[in-house]
């Protein structure tokens, strides 16, 4: 079994946020925090990603594009949900456009609180997300032998 | 073939992905602490690597692993030549024929960021073209040779007659490693205006092999620094250990200080330079010799 562990590139997206927890976000990457430390690279790009990093809330209009971006990734992934509206809705959660937190849309494995979640309270976040990470590698390798084969073709 | 070059190409076949991805960690490293970072540990290109390739391969388009594939080979061959002191000419042909097969390998996904990253890998070999041919020219002038392994062995280093065509080429290698200023096609840095540029629609093992082949045509790359450098005597592999290194540190530090420029001015740059530079001692050359 590899050891996928140190290597996490990262997918930020910015829901409904109000854009404090992604300040935070970029705050782990500055010389304060460096969460290059453990390897962590922030792509911009879900083909490449492995951890999807979402703040801010669900709404009508961001569902699809963050159920594609999750789609977009190859196995294994995980997905933290980073400050309280990523959560639960948080404070925006009665609004009319709300659909409340990520797992509204897709499968959130690590929640990080906060409002806004600290770059600790971030970096704790990955460090779980890691461990999980390697873990879904094994179910990945499962899923491999069952569907015999690591390809799948992106238009289904 | 002697022995010490079949040697010479086996190494690089075995050692050059090693030497790449170790300098590709080093320049991290380095880059991170220029920012006032901790930075990854030393072998984390490895690490990326070994990850990518037990990840699943989500195929965006099935001929991209053809055309991937046939970079790797052409690269590896390229460095191979090289090294078995073949004709540069040669080697520099090959190389541009694995770049275009990497041109075809963004452009297959028809994807709007990817075929645009493909498209400035284009003119990035317009760019530096001009250069890597001078630099051929150049060393035929000063040592009557393509051939590698004899300029290799000259009695004197051909940078006493090329000053001006190694400064050419060490600025058309900030292209070629995919430095900033010049990184327009993809970028080893996060968040561009491309966000992956070339490389966006290349995941998991794809983006591996995209990878080591970069180590491949790196290594390549400072061998031809080296081969300025080098001459018959044994003392100058020291000088050539040096400059490498040096010419290594300093893309390193172009990379950190400059920000990405348009394709025009990198155009304009880097054929400035290189008219300026290569052609001002090649007129002296032609004079002298
Ligand atoms: S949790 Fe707080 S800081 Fe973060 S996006 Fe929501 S309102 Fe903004």
């Amino acid at each position: 079994m590899a050891n996928i562990k140190r290597s996490p590139w990262l997918l930020h997206y910015d829901g409904s946020s109000c854009n404090g927890c992604d300040i935070e976000v970029l705050a782990c990457l500055t010389p304060i925090y460096d969460a290059e430390r453990f390897g962590v690279m922030n792509t911009g790009d879900p083909m490449q990603a492995d951890i999807l990093l979402i703040t801010g809330g669900i709404n009508a209009q961001n569902q699809p594009t963050v159920k594609q971006l999750y789609e977009q990734m190859p196995r294994p992934k995980v997905v933290v949900a980073v400050g309280v509206c990523a959560c639960t809705g948080g404070v925006f959660k009665e609004c009319y456009n709300i659909l409340g937190g990520a797992d509204t849309t897709i499968p959130v494995d690590i929640y990080v609180p906060g409002c806004a979640a600290r770059p600790q309270a971030i970096i704790d976040g990955i460090v779980k997300a890691v461990d999980l990470f390697q873990k879904r590698l094994e179910e990945h390798y499962e899923k491999k032998r069952g569907q015999g084969g690591n390809e799948v073709s992106a238009n289904g | 073939m002697s022995m010490t070059e079949i040697i010479l190409v086996v190494c690089y076949i075995l050692f050059a992905p090693l030497l790449g991805g170790l300098l590709d960690g080093i320049d991290r490293k380095i880059s991170a602490r220029m920012q006032r970072r901790v930075g990854p540990p030393l072998l984390q290109p490895f690490y990326d690597v070994v990850k990518l390739f037990s990840k699943q391969v989500i195929i965006v388009s099935r001929s991209q692993i053809f055309f991937l594939l046939s970079y790797f080979v052409l690269i590896v061959l390229t460095g191979a030549m090289f090294f078995a002191g073949t004709d540069i000419l040669l080697c520099f042909f090959v190389m541009s024929t694995g770049a275009t097969f990497l041109y075809f390998a963004g452009m297959v996904t028809s994807t709007p960021y990817s075929t645009m990253g493909a498209n400035r890998e284009l003119l990035q070999m317009l760019a530096y073209e001009p250069a890597v041919l001078l630099t051929c020219v150049g060393f035929y002038l000063a040592e009557g040779t393509f051939n590698v392994s004899e300029i290799a062995t000259s009695k004197y280093s051909a940078i006493l007659y090329l000053p001006g065509f190694f400064i050419a080429f060490v600025f058309i290698l900030t292209i070629k490693m995919r430095k900033s200023p010049f990184d327009l096609s993809t970028s080893h840095h996060m968040h561009q205006e491309l966000v992956k540029g070339l490389t966006t629609e290349m995941g998991a093992r794809n983006l591996a092999i995209f990878q080591v082949t970069e180590w491949y045509e790196n290594v390549f790359l400072l061998g031809v620094v080296g081969l300025y450098i080098v001459n018959a005597s044994y003392y100058s592999l020291i000088a050539v250990v040096l400059v490498v290194l040096f010419t290594f540190f300093l893309e390193i530090l172009i990379d950190n200080t400059s920000a990405r420029v348009k394709w025009d001015t990198m155009l304009k740059l880097s054929w400035g330079v290189t008219i300026f530079t290569a052609g001002i001692n090649l007129i002296i050359l032609m004079i002298i010799k």
